[in-house]
């Protein structure tokens, strides 16, 4: 079990991130969003801005370093109908592929 | 300006107090029994004179209502220092009396974070953990709950409620397969206690004065008879060794009058609540766009109610609101001591941010709530354009 509470010291303790997959899966991304070091909700707010900017079926990526970021984007695919393809674990933070859908 | 109605409802008499979840005021019936108390529960109740022999009575007394609201007896109820006190010697004292059995602890997700410390600590301690996932309305599966239940199970526990989304977990279930396993069941009916009846089938309970209209600093242990516990904490003889410290005969006394006042109110205050928390479960979705209303719909506490709106910082959300005069708590981060988002958010895996929960205290009113959803819309989309503005 991992239940590190909501202080601010236990966020400092928090384990980093499994190593990423050797070979990432699926298309790369059309579009790329730097969020790295923006809090939540910045990252989710800069995907709905641009999401757009990609056709109907490519995907974007959302590079976020925000633990929240990992419960919010695809909490944020099912809300809006958007695919949530998957998450990369990176040196800092995480990427987050997601394809548009409409 | 023409804002004198304005002025007058942000005043701070006006403010509205929706925060009930994180403490309840106090209820009429504990101010006076603990103004009382002060003076006839001083004395050392354990001593055999007089004024001893009157604190204990009181306290005897503040037992015997407790035991009558929660359905047990009186021997079975012992008053902690507080909540988590009480979940911490339910948990590490179930563990430690049924050491032999095994070290196997099974806890859901969403427990309060007393109850995953306690299992964290156990887990330090050379015990393991298993941890039962939530659905997206944080409700546990009563059969995924049964199937983490081994031989080597020392404790399972399952919260009556829970306490940041209002949704209510299937206890008589649990507490059934926890039986049919020889698994005890421990209950932190934090949320729940003085609301709803919390059902029966189970062997220890946790609960916390403050949440019903109590005093701060007193909490509720429950053990059942032939339910081993043993106290994981040094010697002492106060509360039948199962809490140490002097008792706090105000307190007790003072929890005990406003749980029998709450408890008496509760089949009137509790329909009339759980319409307004249906009010807002309604409201919100069709005069804010882009919220999630999040925990069960149905098997809910009457109270209490959490959403979640999107593109909009928690805490700017709750500052607010604040501003407006309305006291609600969040379950985002960002907060001032918190970078993680609430792990129950996370475990029902819905949106973290911009989260709000109101949870009405009694006597809540109904004006006060539409006001609340009257100002609300406002305020999001004025958070939104701030938010969208600070992205480039």
């Amino acid at each position: 079990m991992r239940f590190l509470g909501r202080s601010r010291r236990a966020a400092e303790r928090a384990p980093q991130p499994p190593e990423p997959p050797a070979a990432p899966a699926g298309p790369p991304p059309a579009l790329v969003i730097d969020a790295l070091g923006r809090k939540c909700p910045i990252p989710i707010i800069m995907l709905a801005e641009r999401i757009r900017e990609v056709p109907v079926g490519e995907i974007v990526a959302v590079l976020a370093d925000d633990v929240a970021a990992r419960t919010d984007v695809p909490a944020w695919c099912r809300m809006k109908s958007q695919e949530f393809v998957r998450e990369e674990a990176l040196q800092q933070g995480w990427a987050f592929h997601i394809r548009r859908s409409y | 300006m023409g804002s004198d109605v304005r002025t007058a409802e942000t005043a701070p008499s006006e403010r509205v107090y929706l925060d009930a979840a994180s403490g309840e005021p106090p209820h009429p019936a504990a101010r006076a029994a603990l103004l009382d108390a002060l003076d006839s529960g001083w004395a050392d109740p354990a001593r055999l004179y007089g004024a001893a022999r009157s604190s204990r009575m009181l306290l005897d007394r503040a037992r015997a209502q407790v035991a009558s609201v929660l359905g047990v007896r009186p021997d079975e109820v012992s008053f902690t220092a507080s909540g988590t006190q009480a979940v911490h010697l339910a948990v590490l004292g179930a563990l430690r009396a049924r050491r032999r059995t095994g070290r196997h602890l099974v806890v859901s997700a969403v427990e309060h974070s007393s109850v995953l410390h306690a299992a964290e600590s156990h887990e330090a301690d050379g015990g393991e953990v298993t941890v039962v996932g939530v659905d997206r309305h944080g409700r546990v599966d009563p059969d995924e709950f049964a199937a983490a239940l081994r031989p080597d199970t020392a404790l399972a526990c399952l919260q009556s409620a829970n306490h940041e989304v209002g949704t209510v977990q299937p206890v008589a279930e649990a507490a059934a397969a926890c039986r049919a396993a020889g698994v005890p069941l421990m209950v932190d009916a934090a949320q729940s206690v003085g609301r709803v009846d919390v059902p029966g089938g189970w062997s220890l309970l946790a609960a916390s004065a403050h949440k019903w209209g109590g005093p701060p600093g007193v909490g509720v242990l429950v053990v059942r008879k032939g339910t081993r516990w043993r106290s994981p904490l040094p010697q002492d003889e106060r509360e039948r060794r199962r809490v140490p410290g002097f008792e706090n005969v105000p307190g007790a006394v003072a929890a005990a009058a406003a749980l029998t006042a709450v408890r008496a109110e509760m089949s009137a205050e509790a329909p009339r609540l759980s319409e307004l928390i249906g009010r807002i479960r309604d409201r919100v979705p069709r005069t804010i766009e882009d919220v999630q209303v999040v925990g069960d719909p149905e098997r809910r506490l009457p109270h209490l109610v959490t959403f979640s709106c999107l593109y909009v910082p928690g805490e700017a959300l709750l500052t607010e609101l604040d501003r407006l005069g309305f006291a609600v708590s969040s379950g985002s981060s960002c907060t001032a001591d918190t970078l993680r988002p609430s792990h129950v958010l996370e475990a029902m895996g819905v949106i973290t941010h911009g989260n709000v929960r109101v949870s009405l205290p009694r006597g809540a009113r109904a004006a006060d709530v539409d006001r609340f959803l009257q100002v609300l819309p406002d305020a999001v989309a004025r958070l939104r354009r701030a938010a969208g503005a600070s992205v480039e």
